[in-house]
């Protein structure tokens, strides 16, 4: 009795001004770990950088400006294409959500192509790990952040086959919110990476 | 930010992206000095928070998860900034 004088009417969930983390909270808490992971990463690169300039300036030379902002505009795009998904899902308009998570995917396929023949070009010119310690950071931390996009891609490719199947709308969209969180995450990291390690000399 | 549509957000995002694509190709880069790289870390706060708050929909996310993203990116960018001043003297 007392329970109900105390709350006669219980707040309305997901009411469109109640703070709410968009997608499940497992998945946010392995976004804050993967953020801990490549914020490490990033500042030992940087650091690193500090004791021998010259050898990161003329290293970085040889990495490919064109290529990294293509892949850059690739991610973001695939972002933005995500964003559309999850408005028309939730609009329950399943089928242009498809579309638009196909479209995501696309741009996802692109980046793999070009990092992958930027990774073959410079394993043909028989740089690898050992080379020199930009090398080894610029392997390092871009082939893990390529690992994130092939990971972010399968689980787009499910929330795909779910959305077309007309799974989600406007009721229920919690798992391709989930994924899309993922996917805005990889992108968010290679937002930093790519002036990081492509541009700052 | 200014509650702009995601097709203006997208736009803003490839902007910034040309910019600091022109900045790396401009050879203004590797004369030690500070400017073009704030230039280019600029571009990618600006960049990080619209894919925070607007993608990632932080914004509407209770305070401590925003502050925490949010956080990341600017103790990050700001350790960078750090690293290269250091880098120059």
């Amino acid at each position: 009795m007392l329970m109900q004088t105390a709350l006669p009417h219980p707040p309305p969930i997901h009411a469109s001004d109640t703070p709410r983390l968009a997608g499940d909270l497992s998945v946010w808490l392995i976004i804050l770990m993967e953020l801990l992971t490549f914020g490490i990463l990033f500042l030992s690169y940087a650091f690193a950088r500090t004791f021998d300039v010259a050898l990161f300036n003329a290293s970085q030379r040889t990495l490919d400006l064109n290529s990294g902002a293509i892949n850059t505009a690739l991610l973001i795009t695939g972002s933005w294409c995500v964003v559309r998904a999850v408005q028309a899902v939730k609009r329950d308009a399943s089928v242009i959500g498809a579309r638009w998570l196909m479209a995501a995917l696309a741009c996802g396929s692109g980046f793999v192509v070009l990092k992958w023949l930027e990774f073959s070009a410079k394993a043909a010119a028989g740089i690898d790990l050992s080379t020199n310690t930009f090398y080894m950071f610029y392997i390092l931390l871009t082939a893990f952040h390529f690992f994130h996009v092939l990971a972010a891609m399968v689980f787009l490719t499910i929330l795909l086959v779910k959305t077309h199947a007309g799974r989600y709308g406007s009721q229920d969209h919690h798992a391709l919110e989930t994924g899309a969180a993922f996917w805005h995450m990889v992108d968010l990291l290679w937002i930093v990476l790519f002036p990081l390690v492509y541009v700052m000399r | 930010m200014f509650n702009l549509s995601s097709n203006t957000l997208w736009l803003l995002l490839l902007s910034a992206t040309g910019l600091t694509y022109w900045v790396g190709e401009s050879g203004q880069l590797g004369h030690a000095s500070m400017v073009p790289v704030l230039i280019i870390f600029g571009a990618s706060l600006v960049k990080g928070l619209v894919v925070i708050n607007d993608f990632m929909e932080l914004r509407h996310a209770p305070k401590l998860w925003r502050n925490l993203v949010v956080g990341w990116l600017g103790f990050v960018i700001s350790a960078i900034l750090l690293s290269y001043w250091i880098g120059l003297r």
